[in-house]
Parts: structure tokens; C-alpha cells; sequence
């Protein structure tokens, strides 16, 4: 189908809006997609740490610091598969770790931040990031941890650690952070 | 800042009468695009004359030259190469010389002055001819203040898009969008404003917090964002004017993709509490939010449709991202979006006709539907291209790209057809484009 637009002196210009008029001729069933498969960070979670720790030697690390608690829990961070905000196995792991320390340090508080793969839209992963770092947060908080003690922060895809177009970068950045005052 | 706009329309003295035995076209069908030939050789001016901008010979070389690069990056319009045009003196302005225009090709030509006036002011002519009919289409006149001589040309473009077309116009318009810099791990994200076609670029913000998703208000002095000040991710609204800023909602859980009703009073945007994102309403002023989805999936990136009667708006609610549309009190939520893949960041048109979105599914394409959900249409092919947003006609839409890696974006525009995609200019890398209405 074309649209024509006459002019008073006789010049046309059709417009083509074709594809908008066929394209309704092939509307498809309604369709609900499949969950994505489970990918890599769903089993391999934990010895990466992906750079987000200080860099201090954890021989050396002050009692109640950041490198104290790294050290001591092993990472401050857990990984998530794709579009997924469950803790599995391996970050249950870090998390219980990271609640003995915070048991033992009574008096931090600590902010858990969210983040998401390049994958998503930018607002979408803005909520994903939010509701990882909520799941890691009510993790804690069920381990005994008040939830008074850990607020959180979502960066969405805005803050990757790991920077290719790639499964393994993708799961390092599906992470959330637990941040502990330097 | 910009001086206060003053751009008149003068009423030149009527054209003449059409005659009608030319048939001349531009079919754009099946994809396949054949752009009008078009003249638009350099505007001489009556006596050359000092301005803020420039001489006035200088200018009338700028301004055919900003109209030619519209109509250009239209895709509708093919302009002769200026190098090879007559030059044409000012009696000739209204009385062209259509026999040797005949000969180069052209089937439109678009004549003009420029003319500094005694009180500062310049004011731009500007004709339309068919070249075979020899027969005047329109003509329209600006007043300006030189800072804007842009403007006059834009509209000149406009007046000749609107007449040959019958679409309304767009190039007199402004986009806000977010400039970026750094690498990936930790871009620098600023607010900049700039025309349509990339010129009068200014930063609105310093890069000290990461910037989201700007959105002007219908009058466009103000603009709403997403800021990560003091490290609290909220919705602010920023005074053009001023360069001044302000929380929309002060309690601590984030809040996010704000958009203007069309009327400019309310801000509809999405709040994360405990996890769960829905959509809210609140007045511009502030004020109470009215909370207008319920589910406990993630509701976001909502657009009122033109007569601000309904919100079309994306929820994962049925699993992966989908859109959906509800009265404007939240009321009524149907889902429209029934293809294969995943749908993101819908758009209203201006004209109400279509709604922009991000298909997800393998990458990100730029694709349009009606608001019923009918008449799925991809426009765009590469790894990521995501937040589409429509121009103040609805013909054309500006996205932005990101590169494969490297992360870094630019903005891009693309018209309905799909055919005519272009990279728009930026200073830096840029995202989250949002084109603005016609400027008053």
C-alpha cells in the first residue's frame, strides 16, 4: 500500500508505509517465550571475586576493614545466571561467610550493590539490578543480619567489571556487591 | 544560554496560482528510495551586511547550506551538489530562471535572501518552485535574532518538507540526550542538549554522577532525569534555564525512567521497593506518588499516549519483558506485544499512530507496532540498538548503537521505512537520546 500526498501544483511524493500494513497480515499467535537456559554463572559463582575487592594483602588486613572482610568471606561478591536473581549454591556459600563476619562486626553497616549483564535494556537492568541486590540482602538478613544494617543500590549495566561481549564477561558482571566501608 | 527566541513568520505577498500539468514524485515503495532532485543554491542578500552571526552574504551561503543537509538526512530529497549550482542575484529570488534550472535536473528549487534589518534583526526568505511547472508552491519569511539564523534555515526546511510531503515538520527541533565518555567500566555520563542535526551542542552537567534517561518537558525548559547524586539513584527535574536541579520524590528507594504527560503536569516514572518496581504518577511540582501498577514483576519505561489518556508502558509480569497498555489512572492493563523475543522501552508517537520499542531476542532492534499491537514492524539490524525516540512529526525515530566490546554508543536516527539510517553527530560517544516537539 502506498499513501500519495498531491500537491496544489501537481508535484507527488508517495510515502511508503507498506511495511506497517503488511507486517499486521503476519501477526503471530500470542507466544510466551521460555525461560533462558541457566548459563555459566549459575555454576560457577565463586572463586571469582572479579576485581572488585582493594587489592590489600588479606595477611595484613586491619580487623573490621574491607580486606578483613574479603579475606575472611572469601569475596564480597555473588553471581546470578541470566535474567535470574536466585542465590545458588556457591553464593549461599559466600553469603554465610559474609554473615559470620558481619555477626562479628556488629557495628558496620554495609551497602550491597546490584548490577546486571549488557544484555538487558537499560531500565530493565536498572529493576534487575535492585532485585539482586534485594536477594542478597534478604539472604543476609535471614541469616541474622538486621536488614537496618545493609542498604542497597542498583547500577543496572552501567558499572561492568569485565568489559567484552562475551558469556564469561556477562556472568562475572551479573553480580551483587556487598560493600564494606573502607 | 540562548537569547529569548523571537521568530516571526512574515507574510510575504501571496504566490501566484499553480498550474497543475506537471507530475513530478518521490516514491519511496517496497523499500526501495528515489529522492526528489532538489536545488538550493545560496541565498544572496539585497546589501551585504554585518552581524552578531556573520555577514549576510556569509549567511545566505550557511543558511541554504543547513537547509540543504535537512532535506538531505530526510532521505527524501536528493540536493544538487552546491559547488555545481548557479549563483543567483536577489532580483532573481522571486523570479527564477526555471529554463536553467530545467537543465540541471532539479524538479524542486528552493530560493532565498537574507536581510539584516535596522533593528538588529535578520529576516530569512524563503521560496519553493516546481521546476518543470515553473509555478511558485509556497513561500514564508523569519524574523530572527542572528544567534538563531539556524532556526530560520531550519524552518525554511520544514516549509518545504511540509509542502512536498504533506507530512508535518520536524527540523526545528532540539534532542536531550546523555554524552559519554571513558572506558566501559565507568563511563562518564553528562546531560547535553543540541539541534536535531547535531549543531549549538552545550553539556548541562558536570559528569560527577551518572545520568540516565532525560526526557524533555513539552515546553522544554525543563527535563526530567535519572541521577545517581550523592550516590542515591532518583528522578530529578533540571531547569534549563537555571541549571538548577530538584529531587521529584524525597524517600529513599530508587526511582527511575520518568516521563512528562503531554500536558506537562505529571511525571510518570518507576519506583524499586524491596525489590519490586511499579509504575508511578506523581504532579511536576512533587507531591505524593499515585501508584499505578500493582504486580510484583518489573514495571517500567511507561509513555502517555499524545492526548494523555492512555500509558503504554513494558512488565515482565508474564515472564520476559512485554509491553502493555492502561488508562492513564493505571486502570484497564492489556498486553499488546505477542511476538517472538522480548519487548523493552516503548514509545507513543507524537501522532498517537505507532508505538517505538526495543525488541529483544538474540540482539536489540529498533521496531514500531500500532498501539493495538498490530502491524509489527522491525526498522533497524545491528548487535544492540536500543531506546527509541520519535520525532515531533512521527516519521522519523533516533535511537542509540552500541558497539560489540567496546560498549561505546552513538546516536543513530532511521525513518519508517527502515531505509534511510543515519548517525546523528555528537561531540562524544552518546545514549539515551529524547527528541523534543517542535520548538515554540
Amino acid at each position: 500500500m502506498t499513501q500519495s500526498v498531491s500537491t496544489r501544483a501537481g508535484l507527488r511524493l508517495l510515502l511508503g508505509v507498506a511495511l506497517i500494513a503488511t507486517a499486521a497480515c503476519s501477526k503471530k499467535p500470542p507466544k510466551e517465550l521460555p525461560p533462558p537456559p541457566p548459563t555459566a554463572g549459575e555454576t560457577t559463582g565463586g572463586g571469582d571475586t572479579s576485581g572488585m575487592n582493594d587489592g590489600s594483602a588479606t595477611g595484613a588486613a586491619l580487623p573490621g576493614s574491607r580486606a578483613d572482610f574479603i579475606a575472611q568471606a572469601g569475596s564480597d561478591t555473588v553471581l546470578f545466571g541470566t535474567d535470574m536473581i536466585d542465590i545458588d549454591s556457591t553464593a549461599r556459600a559466600i553469603l554465610d561467610r559474609q554473615a559470620a563476619w558481619l555477626k562479628k562486626y556488629p557495628a558496620v553497616r554495609v551497602t550491597i550493590e546490584g548490577h546486571a549483564d549488557e544484555r538487558g535494556t537499560r531500565e530493565y537492568n536498572l529493576a534487575l539490578g535492585d532485585r539482586r541486590a534485594n536477594s542478597a540482602k534478604n539472604y543476609l538478613a535471614a541469616a541474622g543480619i538486621s536488614a537496618s544494617r545493609i542498604s542497597t543500590i542498583s547500577y543496572g549495566k552501567e558499572r561492568p567489571v569485565a568489559t567484552g561481549s562475551d558469556e564469561s564477561a556477562w556472568a562475572q558482571n551479573r553480580r551483587a556487591v556487598t560493600v564494606v566501608p573502607q | 544560554m540562548r537569547s529569548p527566541l523571537s521568530l516571526l513568520a512574515t507574510a510575504l505577498i501571496a504566490c501566484a496560482a499553480a498550474p497543475a500539468d506537471a507530475q513530478i514524485r518521490v516514491d519511496i515503495t517496497g523499500g526501495i528510495a528515489s529522492p526528489m532532485p532538489i536545488a538550493i543554491p545560496v541565498m544572496p542578500t539585497p546589501a551585504t551586511a554585518a552581524t552578531a552571526a556573520g555577514d549576510t552574504a556569509g549567511l545566505g551561503a550557511q543558511v541554504a547550506q543547513v537547509v540543504t543537509n535537512d532535506l538531505k538526512n530526510s532521505g527524501l530529497f536528493n540536493p544538487l551538489p552546491a559547488g555545481s549550482l548557479r549563483p543567483v542575484a536577489f532580483t532573481q529570488v522571486t523570479a527564477p530562471d526555471f529554463p536553467g534550472w530545467t537543465s540541471t535536473g532539479a524538479q524542486a528549487l528552493v530560493q532565498g535572501f537574507v536581510q539584516a534589518n535596522g533593528d538588529g534583526t535578520l529576516t530569512v526568505g524563503c521560496y519553493l518552485y516546481d521546476v518543470f511547472a515553473q509555478s511558485e508552491l509556497t513561500r514564508q519569511g523569519f524574523v530572527v535574532s542572528p544567534a538563531n539564523w539556524r532556526r530560520a534555515a531550519h524552518k525554511c526546511a520544514d516549509t518545504v518538507y511540509t509542502r512536498l510531503t504533506g507530512e508535518g515538520p520536524y527540523f526545528d527541533s532540539r534532542v536531550v540526550y546523555v554524552s559519554e565518555t571513558g572506558p566501559k567500566t565507568r563511563r562518564t555520563k553528562r546531560l547535553a542538549i543540541m539541534d536535531q542535526d547535531g549543531a549549538n551542542h552545550r553539556f548541562l552537567t558536570n559528569g560527577q554522577s551518572i545520568v540516565l534517561t532525560p526526557r524533555f518537558a513539552p515546553g522544554q525548559q525543563t527535563i526530567t532525569y535519572m541521577s545517581y547524586t550523592n550516590n542515591r539513584p532518583r528522578v530529578y527535574v533540571y531547569d534549563v534555564g537555571s541549571g538548577r536541579q530538584r529531587l521529584v520524590v524525597d524517600q529513599p528507594n530508587m526511582t527511575f525512567s520518568p516521563r512528562f504527560s503531554p500536558d506537562g503536569r505529571f511525571i510518570v516514572f518507576s519506583m524499586a521497593v524491596n525489590g519490586n518496581t511499579d509504575i508511578y504518577r506523581v504532579s511536576a511540582s512533587g507531591g505524593t506518588p499515585q501508584r499505578l501498577t500493582t504486580s510484583p514483576g518489573i514495571d517500567s519505561s511507561a509513555s502517555y499516549s499524545p492526548d494523555g489518556a492512555r500509558i503504554v508502558f513494558e512488565s515482565d509480569r508474564s515472564g520476559g519483558q512485554q509491553l502493555y497498555v492502561m488508562n492513564a489512572d493505571g486502570s484497564n492493563q492489556q498486553r499488546i506485544s505477542f511476538g517472538g523475543g522480548r519487548y523493552g522501552t516503548p514509545v507513543w508517537s507524537p501522532r498517537g499512530d505507532l508505538i517505538a520499542f526495543t525488541k529483544i531476542g538474540g540482539g536489540f532492534r529498533i521496531g514500531i507496532m500500532a498501539p493495538d499491537g498490530s502491524g509489527e514492524k522491525t526498522l533497524t539490524n545491528a548487535w544492540q540498538d536500543e531506546g527509541p525516540t520519535w520525532s515531533p512529526n512521527g516519521r522519523v525515530i533516533m535511537f542509540f548503537r552500541t558497539g560489540q566490546g567496546s560498549g561505546k554508543a552513538d546516536l543513530w536516527s532511521v525513518d519508517l521505512t527502515g531505509v534511510n539510517e543515519r548517525r546523528v553527530p555528537t561531540p562524544l560517544d552518546g545514549s539515551d537520546p529524547a527528541w523534543g516537539p517542535l520548538l515554540p
